[in-house]
C-alpha cells in the first residue's frame, strides 16, 4: 500500500510523474513550476527515473518536443505555468489535433501584464478551447493522484487527446500536504505501458499532421470533440478503477452541504479548502450555504453540474479569471450557460476574486455569500463583482 | 523496375523513391529536387519533421502523402523542436527495447523563413543540446509558398512581395543571413552547403551528415522558378551559376575545420547569375557592382577561414 | 476529394498509404512535353536525376521514358541532358 509522507505539492507532483514512468520529459523553468521540473531533473541525475530530459529553449519547444516523442510512441510530459503555458499556445491546439496523449502539469499563475509570478487561474482560462482534458486539483493528494490518472484516460484508445492537471500557483504548488504515496507496483498495475495505435515507424511509414482541405477539417474536428466529450465515462470509469486499487474516490464535482443549501459557493482549485471553513462557519450561524467543487473541467460536467445546483436558490461562482470587456468570469458564463436549458433554475451571480496572487480569505466568502442574499431578498441585481477591490 | 549496371548513376544513387510522384510542387522546383535526392541518401531508416512551408504544403495533401518514410509536420518554428523530441524518445525507447535497435535518421527540414527566422530558436537550441539528427534548409530564399515574401535568407536587392522593388527602393535592402556560419558558431559536428545542381556532392554531404553521431546541419540551396521569376527549366542552371559566381559557395565545416569543396578563386562575374532572374530585373550598375563587392568580400573571408581552421 | 463521414476519416487525418500521392495525376499540369531521342542517348541518368517529379524511370534496354502521368513538363531534363537527347515539344504535337 501507499506510504504516507509529507511532501511540498510540487514535488508531490514529480513523485508522480516518476511512478508514471514517462519516456520523455522536456520543460523549461517559470515560476512557480520550478520545483516540480528540478526535482524531476534531480530524479534523472540520480538514475532513479529513467526517462530523456530535454531541457529545451522555451516552452513552445517544450511542447513541441513533447510532440515529436509523443509520435513517435513514446509517454510524454511537460510543466508550465502563464506566460510559458500562453507561449506554447498554438502547439496546445496541434497537439490535441493530432491526438497526441501529453500530459502536462500547470501551475496556475496570473498572465501579464502587469508581470505577476503569483497565482490565479487566467493562463488555464485562456486555454478553454485548446482540446486537452482538464482537471483541477484541491489537495496535493489530489494533484498526485490526478497526474497518474491523466496518463490513463489520455492514452485510453477511446479517447487519445492530451491532458493537464491543474493545480494552483504557490496557494497549491508550494505548500506542504501529508499524502499517500503509491508503490511503484501498484502504479505499474493502475497504469500499463503506453501501447500507441499509431506512430513515427520507418516499418509502417504514415505521415502525421497533413493539410486538411476544407472539404474535411469539420470532419477531423467533429472526431476530436466526440473523443472529449467520450473521454466523460473513460474518466469516471478510471476513477471507479483507482477507488478500487488506492481507496480514494474521484468524480467529476464534489459537493460539500449541498442539499438543501440556498446559496451555493461554486468554484475550482485550492481556494475550495478557505471556502469549506467558511461554509460550515455559516452553516453553524443558520446560514443555508454550500459548496461546489469543480474538478473535472473539460470535458464540461454538465449532468452533474446540473443535478448539483437545481434546487438551490442561487449560485454563487467566484472565478480567478476575468474576460475582460465580457461575461466576467470564464466558470460563472459556463455555469450559466449549462443551467440555462433548465425550467426550474437557481439565479446565477458572479464573482472574481483572487487575481495574481491576492488571497481569498473566508472574511471575502462571507461577503459574496451576504451579496448574494441581497440579491435574492430583492436587491440590486448584477452581472459579477470583482470581491476586494480597493476603491469600489 | 529494371537494375542495368550499363547506367551510371544508378550504380551511385539508389533506384527507389522515398519522395514519390505526384506532389503538388511547382513545375521545376529546386526543393523537390532536392528532397529526392536526400531521401535517396538516408534510405528508409528515416523519420522527417516538417516545418510548415513549401514541402510540407506540397507534400501532404490529405488524403495523399509524396512521403514513402515516417513524416510529421506539427507547426512553422519548430522543426528542430519535434525532431529533439522524436530523436529522445527513439533513444530512450530503445534502450528500453521498444524501439528499432538500430540507427534511424531523423531529420527535421525547414524553409529558409522557418530556419532563419522564426525556426532559429528552435535550430539553436537543438544544436546546443547535441541531439543526434540533421536539419536540413531548403533555402529558396523567400516566404514562397505564402506568396514569395520576404525572409531574411532573401539577398540583397532581390525583389519580394514585401520586399518590393520599387520608385524609392531596390528591394530587399538588408543582406542575407549566414545561416551555416550560425550553425559553426554552436560547434556541431557537421555543416554543408549543397545545392541539387551538384548532385553528387549533395549526396556526398547528406551521407556525411546521416553517419556523423551528433547535430549536423545542411544548407540546401533550392532555386524556384516561381519566385525567382525564371522559366522553370533553368533551376540547376541557376544553382550552378550561383555556385559558380560565389554567390553560394560550397562548403562544409567538419568539426570547426572549413573546408571548400568548389573552388571559388577563379569566380564568374555575378551579373552572370542576376540576369534573367525577374527578382532581380530592375537592378542598376550600382547595386550590381555592391553586390559584386558583396560576394568578393564573402569569398575572401570564406577562404581565410579555411586557412584560419586548417 | 472523398466525402466520407467523420467516423470514417483516419484518427487525426493521418495518412496511411505511404506515397498516395502516386494517384495524383500532374501530368495534367504541362503544357510542353519532353520528346527523347535514344540514339543521342548514353544513358548517363542526369535527367532522372534532376527530375522534381521523380516522372523519369528506367526501361528493359537502360533508357530513361517518361512517366506522362506525372510529368509536369518543367523542361529540366531536356536542358541539363549533355547529349540532347531529351527536348520539349507542345504537347499534343
Amino acid at each position: 500500500m501507499g506510504k504516507r509522507r509529507g511532501l511540498e505539492v510540487s514535488l508531490a507532483i514529480s513523485e508522480a510523474v516518476k511512478l508514471s514512468r514517462p519516456d520523455v520529459i522536456a520543460a523549461y523553468p517559470i515560476t512557480p513550476q520550478t520545483h516540480i521540473v528540478e526535482e524531476l531533473a534531480q530524479m534523472v541525475a540520480d538514475g532513479e527515473l529513467d526517462s530523456e530530459f530535454i531541457m529545451v529553449e522555451s516552452e513552445h519547444s517544450a511542447m513541441s518536443a513533447c510532440c515529436g516523442a509523443s509520435a513517435t510512441g513514446a509517454r510524454a510530459f511537460t510543466a508550465t505555468a502563464s506566460q510559458g503555458l500562453a507561449l506554447m499556445h498554438e502547439v496546445l491546439f496541434i497537439a490535441s489535433g493530432l491526438r497526441l496523449p501529453i500530459v502536462m502539469a500547470v501551475a496556475n499563475r496570473a498572465l501579464s501584464a502587469p508581470l505577476s509570478i503569483w497565482g490565479d487561474q487566467s493562463d488555464i482560462m485562456a486555454e478553454r478551447d485548446a482540446g486537452w482534458i482538464q482537471v483541477f486539483a484541491e489537495t496535493g493528494q489530489d494533484a498526485f493522484d490526478l497526474t497518474i490518472q491523466s496518463f490513463r484516460w489520455a492514452e485510453d484508445p477511446r479517447v487519445l487527446l492530451p491532458a493537464i492537471v491543474n493545480i494552483d500557483g504557490f496557494t497549491l504548488t508550494h505548500v506542504i500536504e501529508p499524502l499517500e504515496v503509491e508503490s511503484q507496483e501498484d502504479i505499474d498495475s493502475f497504469l500499463p505501458p503506453y501501447d500507441p495505435p499509431i506512430r513515427l515507424d520507418p516499418e509502417k511509414p504514415v505521415s502525421i499532421g497533413p493539410v486538411g482541405f476544407p472539404e474535411i477539417y469539420t470532419e477531423i474536428k467533429k472526431q476530436q470533440n466526440e473523443a472529449l466529450l467520450g473521454a466523460y465515462p473513460v474518466i469516471v470509469e478510471v476513477w471507479e478503477e483507482f477507488e478500487k486499487a488506492f481507496g480514494r474516490k474521484y468524480s467529476p464535482v464534489e459537493e460539500f452541504m449541498t442539499e438543501d443549501a440556498r446559496i451555493i459557493i461554486c468554484l475550482a482549485g485550492a481556494i475550495s479548502g478557505t471556502a469549506r471553513i467558511a461554509v460550515e462557519q455559516m452553516r453553524s450561524e443558520g446560514k443555508k450555504v454550500g459548496l461546489l467543487r469543480i474538478r473535472l473541467w473539460r470535458p464540461f460536467p454538465f449532468e452533474d453540474v446540473r443535478k448539483a445546483l437545481c434546487k438551490a436558490e442561487a449560485v454563487s461562482v467566484i472565478d480567478r479569471a476575468l474576460s475582460f470587456g465580457g461575461p466576467g468570469g470564464p466558470i460563472f458564463s459556463e455555469i450559466r450557460s449549462a443551467l440555462f436549458p433548465l425550467d426550474e433554475k437557481p439565479s446565477v451571480l458572479g464573482f472574481i476574486a483572487g487575481l495574481g496572487g491576492r488571497d481569498v480569505t473566508i472574511e471575502n466568502f462571507r461577503e459574496i455569500v451576504e451579496e448574494t442574499e441581497q440579491v435574492l431578498d430583492g436587491g440590486e441585481e448584477f452581472e459579477y463583482k470583482m470581491i476586494g477591490v480597493r476603491g469600489d | 523496375m529494371a537494375e542495368k549496371k550499363t547506367d551510371f548513376i544508378p550504380r551511385i544513387l539508389p533506384l527507389r523513391e522515398l519522395f514519390a510522384e505526384g506532389h503538388r510542387a511547382c513545375q521545376g522546383c529546386g526543393e523537390a529536387i532536392a528532397l529526392r535526392l536526400l531521401l535517396k541518401a538516408s534510405g528508409p531508416d528515416t523519420i522527417i519533421c516538417s516545418a510548415t512551408g513549401c514541402t510540407e504544403i506540397i507534400s501532404s495533401p490529405y488524403p495523399q502523402t509524396a512521403w514513402r518514410v515516417p513524416w510529421i509536420h506539427v507547426a512553422f518554428e519548430n522543426a528542430a523542436a519535434v525532431a529533439s523530441g522524436v530523436e529522445a524518445a527513439i533513444k530512450t525507447m530503445r534502450k528500453k527495447g521498444r524501439y528499432h535497435d538500430r540507427k534511424i535518421n531523423v531529420i527535421a527540414i525547414a524553409g529558409d523563413g522557418g530556419t532563419a527566422d522564426i525556426g532559429l530558436q528552435a535550430l539553436s537550441g537543438a544544436l546546443e543540446r547535441f541531439h543526434d539528427f540533421t536539419y536540413v534548409c531548403t533555402d529558396n530564399e523567400a516566404y514562397m509558398n505564402t506568396g514569395i515574401q520576404r525572409s531574411s535568407a532573401t539577398p540583397y536587392g532581390a525583389s519580394t512581395t514585401t520586399s518590393p522593388s520599387g520608385r524609392q527602393s531596390i528591394g530587399q535592402s538588408t543582406q542575407k543571413k549566414n545561416v551555416p556560419l550560425i550553425a559553426a558558431a554552436h560547434e556541431i559536428p557537421y555543416v554543408a552547403t549543397c545545392t541539387p545542381s551538384y548532385p553528387f556532392d549533395l549526396l556526398d554531404k547528406a551521407r556525411k551528415a546521416f553517419e556523423t553521431e551528433g547535430p549536423c546541419y545542411l544548407h540546401v540551396l533550392t532555386p524556384c522558378p516561381t519566385g525567382w521569376r525564371f522559366p522553370s527549366h533553368l533551376t540547376i542552371e541557376y544553382g550552378r551559376l550561383a555556385v559558380q559566381t560565389g554567390v553560394f559557395p560550397l562548403f562544409e565545416v567538419i568539426d570547426g575545420r572549413f573546408n571548400i569543396n568548389h573552388s571559388i578563386e577563379k569566380r564568374k562575374p555575378v551579373i552572370e547569375y542576376l540576369k534573367g532572374q525577374g527578382r532581380f530585373r530592375h537592378l542598376k550598375e550600382k547595386e550590381i557592382e555592391e553586390i559584386q563587392r558583396r560576394v568578393d568580400e564573402h569569398c575572401e573571408k570564406l577562404m581565410r577561414l579555411v586557412k584560419a581552421t586548417s | 476529394m472523398e466525402n466520407k463521414g467523420w467516423k470514417e476519416y483516419p484518427i487525426a487525418a493521418t495518412i496511411f498509404e505511404p506515397g498516395s500521392s502516386t494517384n495524383q495525376n500532374t501530368g495534367s499540369w504541362r503544357n510542353e512535353v519532353p520528346e527523347r531521342h535514344p540514339e543521342a542517348c548514353n544513358k548517363c541518368g542526369l535527367c532522372w536525376t534532376f527530375c522534381p517529379e521523380a516522372a523519369l524511370f528506367l526501361n528493359e534496354e537502360g533508357y530513361y521514358e517518361v512517366d506522362l502521368d506525372h510529368c509536369k513538363g518543367c523542361g529540366i531534363c531536356a536542358h541539363e541532358c549533355p547529349r540532347g537527347a531529351i527536348t520539349m515539344v507542345k504537347e499534343g504535337e
